[in-house]
């Protein structure tokens, strides 16, 4: 079985000095170094990439604010704190990357959940009404590799509000496809925090982007996974020049120790 | 000035030095591993040991350590055409490091088709199986009460995780590990006797779906009492001693030599050439 490498995105037609190396590459038809280089911007790249078309002016701006507003989750999100804890020791880029990688897939907080929440949008079939239900029903006891967790994905966790940046976000992502999935949310946020006893949360605000650009839910965890990787580096990179002694370390206190009243603390 | 809310917040308890049960490091005095001293208490714990003993809280005996040693030994294949080996020879081929490239193909064997959510999914249904049996009054009912799971995964999922292999329906890995599994009394638990009779009601229904090295080994795993997330957990090295020979071969051999692609090798299928319309 001889199977070849196949792809609808990229074509690459071969130089003539090797058969290894491109000439022209193509991407969705157009001419990437020829053409639209220097013609398009990074969102309008992105979005040919995952969808195979260009976006309409709309759409890229839309998914330009998305870019800035989801660049950076900050230093307290689980996922910029495991890139930091690698840089702080010295580990490889890649591995302060891989580590926001894997801290921000998650079901609370990270991709997985956009990818719930685009789904519990694309379940409503346009009715957006049903939201709430199709939310509730995004989170089964079957055992996955994603853990369990409670809440609708989008809201939460653990606050009943939502915070300004948040609704900032809506307001600003909104002015761009009114009539979708975050115009509902601008109108009904308050509401539909007050059901799920939690405000709406960054994943949330990416799924609804997502979901108004055409996005399916994988493309959309994916994209996810991609735009909040700016932050990590950004602070990868801070922590990587800072002495590993004024990186958070803290104490502990072990509730099954086999020696209580040994050292409980090691020295700073 | 931080706000004071009227009631805590429920991330405020865990604020403050970690509080744990599992461990923790005094580095110059000792080290505690899940209530025991590491260096003492758990003294004669060799690696494989300690890691079960990490994951279930508990240390399983000799013969079990071995059988789980067995079961990856059994398919750490060092085929760098294999997905996730593929992985860890091209992190070599681009020069990367080796954890880098040890580590993503590790990752890459958490797949829907292969490895840990197979693993995870043929736990699972072995799990929700025993417990139909259990509830049956005899043989026949037991049956009929497997048969619905059976039908149940296959209307869900379409395939039943454990059962049946796409390349081959011979799982060639299935003999030896019986065979040690034997050899070290532990081939005829109670999972490992429903898998083995749930193999046999699916052949006798024409499913011609055998089972593979997944169901045995979660069958395996669940007589020694490990539940879903625990065997899927366990199972995070399987692959390991596979991978490590791929990553070492493709260093030695040129850069980007990994099964390299010429620019015609790639069939592009996507759309004609078209101008970029918008400015």
């Amino acid at each position: 079985m001889n199977v070849r490498l196949s792809t609808r995105i990229w074509q690459e037609t071969a130089s003539v000095d090797s058969a290894y190396q491109t000439e022209v590459a193509r991407c969705h038809g157009y001419d990437v170094y020829g053409e639209l280089l220097g013609r398009i911007e990074w969102p309008q790249m992105l979005f040919l990439m995952l969808t195979g078309e260009a976006p309409t002016a709309a759409q890229a701006a839309l998914l330009g604010d998305l870019m800035v507003a989801i660049a950076n989750p900050g230093p307290r999100h689980p996922a910029v704190h495991a890139a930091m804890a690698g840089a702080v020791g010295g580990s490889p880029a890649a591995a302060c990357l891989q580590a926001a990688l894997a801290v921000g897939a998650g079901r609370a907080g990270g991709a997985r959940e956009v990818f719930e929440a685009v789904t519990a949008w694309q379940a409503c079939k346009g009715d957006f009404t049903a939201l709430p239900t199709m939310l509730e029903g995004m989170r089964d006891d079957a055992p996955d590799i994603w853990p369990q967790h409670a809440g609708w994905p989008g809201f939460g966790p653990h606050d009943g509000t939502t915070p300004l940046p948040i609704r900032q976000s809506i307001a600003r992502l909104t002015s761009h496809i009114p009539g979708g999935a975050l115009a509902y949310l601008d109108r009904h946020e308050g509401a539909l925090s007050a059901l799920a006893g939690e405000g709406l949360n960054f994943c949330g605000v990416s799924a609804a982007a997502c979901f108004d650009l055409g996005l399916t839910a994988a493309q959309s965890e994916m994209l996810h996974l991609l735009l909040t990787l700016p932050g990590a580096a950004a602070h990868a990179l801070e922590q990587s020049t800072t002495h590993y002694k004024a990186f958070p370390y803290g104490g502990v206190e072990l509730d099954d120790d086999p020696d209580a009243g040994m050292p409980a603390q090691e020295a700073a | 000035m931080s706000p004071s809310p009227a009631r805590p917040h429920p991330l405020d308890s865990h604020r403050g030095p970690l509080r744990t049960r599992v461990g923790a490091a005094f580095p110059g005095t000792r080290a505690v591993f899940r209530g025991q001293d590491l260096h003492r208490d758990l003294a004669d714990a060799n690696w494989l040991d300690l890691y079960v003993y990490g994951l279930l809280g508990r240390r399983l005996d000799r013969a079990q350590l071995e059988l789980l040693s067995s079961m990856w030994a059994t398919t750490s294949y060092p085929d760098t055409r294999l997905w996730n080996n593929r992985v860890a020879a091209l992190a070599a081929s681009t020069r990367s490091s080796g954890t880098l490239g040890l580590s993503a193909a590790l990752a890459v064997s958490e797949a829907s088709i292969y490895g840990r959510q197979i693993d995870l999914r043929a736990m699972d249904f072995l799990q929700r199986a025993m417990r139909a049996s259990q509830q049956a009054a005899n043989a026949r009912e037991r049956d009929e009460k497997l048969l619905e799971c059976i039908r149940a995964e296959l209307a869900r999922r379409r395939k039943i995780a454990g059962f049946g292999r796409p390349i081959n329906g011979h799982d060639e890995r299935i003999t030896p590990l019986r065979a040690r599994a034997e050899t070290l009394g532990l081939h005829d638990g109670p999972f490992c006797q429903l898998v083995q009779h749930i193999e046999r009601l699916l052949l006798a229904h024409r499913y011609r779906l055998r089972m593979n090295y997944a169901a045995l080994t979660a069958s395996l795993c669940a007589d020694m009492g490990l539940n879903v997330r625990q065997y899927y957990l366990c199972s995070f090295p399987a692959f390991l001693a596979g991978m490590l020979p791929c990553y070492l071969e493709a260093l030695d051999k040129p850069a980007h030599a990994v099964m390299p692609q010429r620019v015609d090798d790639v069939q592009y299928t996507g759309v004609a050439p078209r101008t970029w319309l918008s400015d």
